[in-house]
């Protein structure tokens, strides 16, 4: 091994020195120049997001430890995007008077969890795999309790690190009876001595358990509406996306590379947690009256969905699962764009307070209308193929009556979304929210959110690009 | 091979303290006590994987430093986790479960 081979963890190595250098700038600038390290931070995480479109060799390092390829690369580069509409959406946030003393910690913990992930999809064996989600789990808690001298946001980061902790525990006692069963960690030697005994059954039951947590599914999923409400907004959006996306992405590569053998199992169980999710997030969604609640567990929801791609276990389902997670961040980091901007001229997010919103800013509204339409799925926007594809794929596995409550869950989020929509175009107010300008990094984040759901709907390019890289169960 | 305890009386001790964590996770009213359930679930796999290595896979150290490697992590999220609890003290003036319950709806 010689250095240039290091090349091939480029992202994780350009995010850390990223992450250290806005560490440096913030201790070396006065206090006339902080305000300077964050543009800056942005600047370079941007040139950091193109950087990471140029091709990495693939391989694997660190005697297998870590590998990577296209697929793999690709799933970094989504996050990536999604982690610069983040970065611009909590950039006028930050910049308030009450983030004077604290505003690069925020961009150097974000990233400290983008690292994380990005170890995490690229894991080769169960110990990068469990550093990876624990680097992208615990400054998570520290963000969420960013506010401190507010009690809800301290309230959401002891809810979050204590729920991360026992999944993280239940993980690691499934783990260790995998370890027990097959005697080793390393995913390809674990798929070779897998099979069906009980011991190993349960080991995965854990595993499942405590991946459940971390993508919110519906036995595990009491954590996500506090945690999203206390926590700033920026925070939620991430959690709710890029969070929720990575920890995906790494579930559905073990699922299709690891536990192939006992793949009857798992099926079985994501059919019954799949309805579960998808119906008691809608059911509990209909009677918020916060916005953020409502999106939490809209996201919820959604989650139900994507395991209609992983159920299918094809090569069709991983890639429909791919894109649903990119259609998926670019609408629902559009909806938490708009929520934010207003919380942060305003600090309203009940859903009362937005009726009349249309008379006074007409364009928020529309991209509103439009994100919760691409939720929702709605054609023509890029939200209606995403679902589309995923329910394709769970059709083509033989799934039908899962696709029929899929398609009835649909419907009944489509009257929660339709609420927000109702709220702000048709609902008469006599103090609508005053109409304001937003900063230039919160339109330039709304306008990437907007081309990328009306692109993504008509320029199929992405999807076959996605679909050439995918596997499936072999 | 191994003169002394068997392999499943370890297995037994380590179940016993990963349930007893849960349960005292779910039940316990206290937020410093509830962190402590969860290094006792997170020291009973360290049992397991260093009880497995040794019985079942001595020629090979991932177990071990799979356990090095939880305990390392555990004190990261311990330090964390105390960090929030003196700032829960801060805001409310307890840290009861009870008490930190400003979003229930």
């Amino acid at each position: 091994m010689n250095l240039s081979d290091l090349m091939i963890m480029r992202h994780e190595l350009l995010l850390t020195l990223l992450a250290v250098s806005i560490l440096i700038m913030d201790l070396g600038a006065g206090p006339k120049h902080r305000y300077l390290v964050l543009p800056v931070s942005l600047i370079l995480f941007f040139v950091n997001l193109i950087i990471g479109f140029l091709p990495v060799r693939e391989g694997t390092l660190f005697g297998g430890m870590y590998h990577t390829s296209g697929l793999i690369i690709l799933m970094k580069n989504i996050l990536n995007i999604g982690f610069f509409i983040v970065m611009l959406q909590s950039f006028t946030w930050l910049k308030k008077e009450e983030n004077k003393l604290k505003m690069s910690e925020f961009y150097v913990l974000l990233l400290a969890t983008l690292i994380g992930m990005n170890f995490m999809i690229s894991s080769g064996d169960f110990l990068m795999f469990y550093l990876g989600l624990e680097l992208a789990t615990i400054p998570m808690a520290a963000l969420a309790a960013y506010v401190h001298h507010q009690t809800r946001s301290a309230e959401a980061g002891i809810k979050l690190i204590l729920i991360s902790a026992l999944s993280s525990g239940i993980l690691l006692f499934g783990l260790s009876m995998i370890y027990g069963t097959t005697g080793s960690i390393f995913f390809n030697e674990v798929k070779a001595a897998y099979s069906s005994e009980p011991l190993q059954v349960l080991g995965f039951i854990f595993f499942f358990a405590g991946m459940g947590f971390k993508i919110s599914l519906v036995p595990f999923h009491l954590w996500t509406a506090d945690v999203y409400e206390g926590a700033p907004v920026g925070v939620t959006s991430y959690l709710s996306v890029i969070s929720k996306g990575a920890a995906v992405f790494i579930f559905i590569l073990v699922l299709y590379t690891v536990f192939t053998s006992i793949d009857f199992l798992w099926k079985d169980l994501t059919y019954i947690i799949a309805v579960l999710t998808m119906t008691i997030g809608n059911l509990f969604a209909l009677r918020q009256k916060n916005l953020k609640r409502l999106l939490a567990f809209s996201s919820i929801a959604q989650a139900g969905f994507i395991l209609l791609g992983i159920i299918a276990g094809s090569k069709l389902g991983m890639a429909s699962v791919i894109y649903f997670i990119l259609v998926y961040i670019f609408s629902n980091l559009g909806a938490f764009g708009v929520v934010a901007a207003i919380h942060d001229h305003t600090g309203k997010e009940s859903m009362d307070d937005y009726n009349g919103l249309y008379h006074t800013n007409p364009r928020l509204s529309l991209l509103m209308m439009l994100s919760l339409f691409s939720l929702a799925g709605i054609p023509p926007v890029a939200g209606f193929f995403g679902k589309f594809f995923l329910f394709t794929s769970a059709a083509s596995g033989g799934y039908y009556w899962l696709v029929f409550i899929a398609v009835l869950n649909a419907t009944i989020s489509l009257y929660y979304y339709l609420l927000v929509v109702k709220a702000m175009f048709i609902n008469k107010n006599d103090h609508p929210i005053e109409p304001f300008s937003s900063d230039i990094t919160t339109r330039l984040g709304l306008l990437i959110c907007t081309a990328g759901i009306v692109a993504l709907g008509f320029y199929n390019t992405v999807y076959e690009l996605i679909n050439k890289l995918s596997i499936g169960i072999n | 091979m191994h003169q002394g305890i068997p392999l499943h009386y370890f297995l037994i001790v380590s179940t016993l303290m990963f349930f007893i964590g849960i349960f005292g996770f779910l039940t316990r009213r206290n937020l410093i006590t509830i962190l402590m359930s969860i290094e006792l679930i997170l020291n009973s796999v360290n049992i397991n994987f260093v009880v497995f290595n040794r019985y079942l896979f001595p020629h090979k150290l991932q177990g071990h430093f799979f356990s090095m490697i939880v305990i390392a992590i555990a004190a990261a999220e311990a330090a964390v986790a105390i960090a929030i609890i003196i700032n829960i003290y801060r805001n409310f003036r307890s840290i009861e479960v009870g008490k930190v319950d400003e979003m229930k709806h």
